[in-house]
């Protein structure tokens, strides 16, 4: 099924969508980083979002789960509004998974700790069972070997992989990336993209925030174009690639070009 | 691994340099240094030891421990075990020891509290409860321990004599003899009380350690507290009732020009406790801003990002973090309370310090009154630091 396909059968059976934004406006301050942002992403989707630093894409996924508060518009997810409800916003983060760019895993715990955490202390699960869950996830982006280690053990592409397994023990619904490669040297990143892939052949809804033009072809749905904090263009990766139709799209794909 | 055979051209210990004798080698140099050191060191002592030993023998002063056994005849305020006059300098010692480490345990737990407190209103986001915190540390950081132990205890001395006593509460006075508090007569049913509730404490920590385990197995989190309030709160009110409840309320009231009864803070140890605790809560609000800070942002949003509730995120995820970075300086603000307790001598606790300055003044033994203000210090300052780092080593964190 292609991409656009995917698209129309999602619209058709009419499923609600997983995330929905409507109108979104937030601001720094003064600094008005997003704007009327609207953005759909039926179950299933894969959204990668890219644009020049200071785009305000960071800050559309980091309102997804809440990191960040918008304070104007609606944020759906899964069904349940975004709002100043502590159990709703609860809800949420469980069905939600992240992955930041600096890794952020947790210094003082063992990689296998790090991943059963959540799963004990928020899904109440037993830790033999949440252990069995963390290695198959561990196994799965094929580091079961460092389980017993400590994150300052491991290299960067390895700390991110950890991450990925580390937001899959939840067993999220929908999995959110925060330039996932940025910090990375370039033969990690090949590590971490490829698990990525391998999520996504899972049928994992994901929305990636990257500046990996391949991984976008190999993956994306949809390729969701932002500066300035607005969406300024989107569609599936080759039309957006192949066929910019903003002079701000065409500067972008230049410069990312130019520089790789 | 072992099974592999070892390939024998890596299958050797990195070679031992040979030792150049020569004064550009590093090694040279520091064994040269270190040999110095030590002697310097050692002539030092042998000097003082030799210089003492002569002086002493001139001025035909006596060394030895042998007064300790001799009737002190100094009297002491205050005291937490049974004393008078009559009874041995050693005795005497040993209550100022004990006066010391009284003030010293409950500064440092109430320094504890109060700068953990303050140090988290600091990074409040309420402005006016941050700028307050603020400015309480500025303030007692800023003006010398002593002067601000000398302003308690002169405030304290400008409070109105025992009849014009303040009375905020019913059985409760404020006066230049320091606070009187209504107590009520100690008797055995109060002690077992006493002792079920340090079993108690005991028993809930245990339940705690138990609960944890047991989620860990079935995924159930239990709560602590009901468990914790029967074994702490009801079993000793049981045991005291069991034992026939007796309860004589013991409340000071005047006689002539002063208080009878009840249970009485001297100014002097409230002075001292207030100055120690105050200065020090202060430091210890920074060390406690500065750990929380040292956490990257980042860990919090891991967290919270996980589905963490924020109680959780701070107690999983935060403060053991910030402990790493508080602890080997909080262990350096406990010492210091300890030995700043020694400024009692300024305002008339009698600590070790001031006992031992007055046993060496009646008796004429310096050099002993002085070892065992040394040795009493370093006993204790020991033992706060061989706690503290054994509980710093169980935490520190692997980095490689």
């Amino acid at each position: 099924m292609s991409a656009a396909e995917t698209l129309t059968s999602a619209v058709k059976a009419n499923a609600p969508p997983a995330i929905s934004l409507e109108r979104v406006n937030k601001w720094f301050g003064s600094l008005h980083v997003l704007r009327d942002v609207n953005l759909s992403v039926a179950h299933g989707e894969r959204v990668v979002v890219c644009g020049p630093s200071g785009s305000g894409k960071s800050t559309l996924i980091r309102c997804i789960n809440r990191l960040e508060e918008h304070q104007e518009g609606r944020i759906t997810v899964d069904g349940i509004e975004l709002s100043d409800d502590l159990k709703a916003l609860d809800a949420i983060r469980r069905e939600v998974g992240m992955v930041f760019q600096s890794f952020n895993l947790f210094p003082h715990l063992t990689i296998l700790e790090n991943c059963t955490l959540a799963p004990i202390w928020v899904r109440k699960m037993p830790k033999k069972e949440a252990e069995a869950l963390a290695m198959e996830y561990l196994t799965r982006v094929r580091i079961p070997e460092q389980a017993n280690k400590y994150p300052g053990q491991l290299s960067g592409g390895q700390q991110q992989r950890v991450a990925i397994a580390r937001a899959l023990c939840m067993q999220p619904k929908i999995m959110l990336f925060d330039e996932p490669t940025s910090a990375l040297d370039p033969e990690m990143i090949k590590e971490v993209l490829d698990t990525m892939v391998m999520l996504a052949d899972t049928g994992m809804t994901m929305i990636c925030v990257t500046h990996e033009m391949g991984f976008a072809r190999q993956v994306a749905d949809r390729v969701v174009f932002m500066d300035r904090g607005e969406i300024v263009e989107q569609g599936v990766p080759e039309t957006i690639f192949n066929n910019p139709q903003t002079e701000r799209l065409k500067l972008f794909l230049s410069q990312i070009l130019r520089g790789h | 691994m072992s099974d592999v055979p070892a390939d024998p051209r890596y299958a050797r210990q990195a070679p031992r340099r040979p030792l150049r004798l020569s004064w550009s080698d590093e090694r040279v140099r520091n064994i040269v240094w270190q040999a110095l050191v030590v002697g310097g060191v050692l002539a030092v002592f042998y000097w003082l030891y030799r210089n003492t030993s002569y002086n002493l023998e001139v001025r035909r002063i006596a060394t030895g421990f042998g007064f300790l056994e001799r009737e002190a005849g100094l009297p002491i305020a205050e005291s937490l075990i049974e004393y008078d006059p009559s009874m041995t300098y050693f005795r005497a010692l040993l209550v100022g020891v004990l006066n010391t480490l009284k003030v010293a345990i409950v500064g440092i737990v109430l320094a504890t509290i109060l700068g953990t407190l303050l140090g988290i209103a600091r990074l409040s986001r309420n402005w006016l409860l941050a700028r307050i915190a603020g400015a309480y540390v500025e303030l007692v950081r800023d003006l010398p321990l002593l002067l601000q132990l000398l302003f308690w205890y002169a405030l304290l001395q400008a409070l109105p004599g025992p009849r014009q006593a303040l009375n905020p509460v019913e059985g409760v006075f404020l006066s230049n003899r320091g606070l009187k508090l209504p107590f009520f007569r100690w008797e055995d049913a109060h002690s077992w009380a006493m002792i079920a509730f340090v079993l108690g404490v005991v028993g809930t920590f245990l339940y705690r350690r138990w609960a944890r385990a047991r989620q860990m197995q079935d995924g159930q989190p239990r709560a602590v507290w009901p468990i914790g309030a029967a074994l702490m709160g009801a079993l000793p009110l049981a045991v005291w009732w069991a034992l026939g409840a007796p309860f004589q309320p013991d409340i000071p009231f005047l006689r002539g020009f002063n208080f009878q009864g009840g249970l009485t803070v001297s100014p002097e140890f409230f002075a001292l406790l207030l100055g120690l605790t105050l200065y020090t809560a202060g430091f210890i609000a920074e060390i406690v801003r500065a750990g929380i800070l040292a956490v990257n942002q980042g860990q919090w949003e891991a967290a919270q990002a996980l589905g963490l509730p924020r109680g959780r995120v701070m107690s999983l995820v935060v403060l053991p973090q910030a402990l790493r970075v508080i602890i080997p300086p909080m262990t350096s603000q406990f010492l210091n309370i300890t030995k700043n307790s020694s400024l009692a001598v300024a305002i008339g606790y009698q600590d070790i310090v001031s006992i031992a300055n007055t046993t060496l003044n009646q008796t004429g033994q310096a050099i002993e009154g002085i070892a065992i203000i040394m040795l009493v210090y370093l006993t204790i300052s020991l033992s706060i630091s061989l706690f503290m780092n054994w509980y710093n080593a169980r935490i520190a964190l692997v980095e490689r």
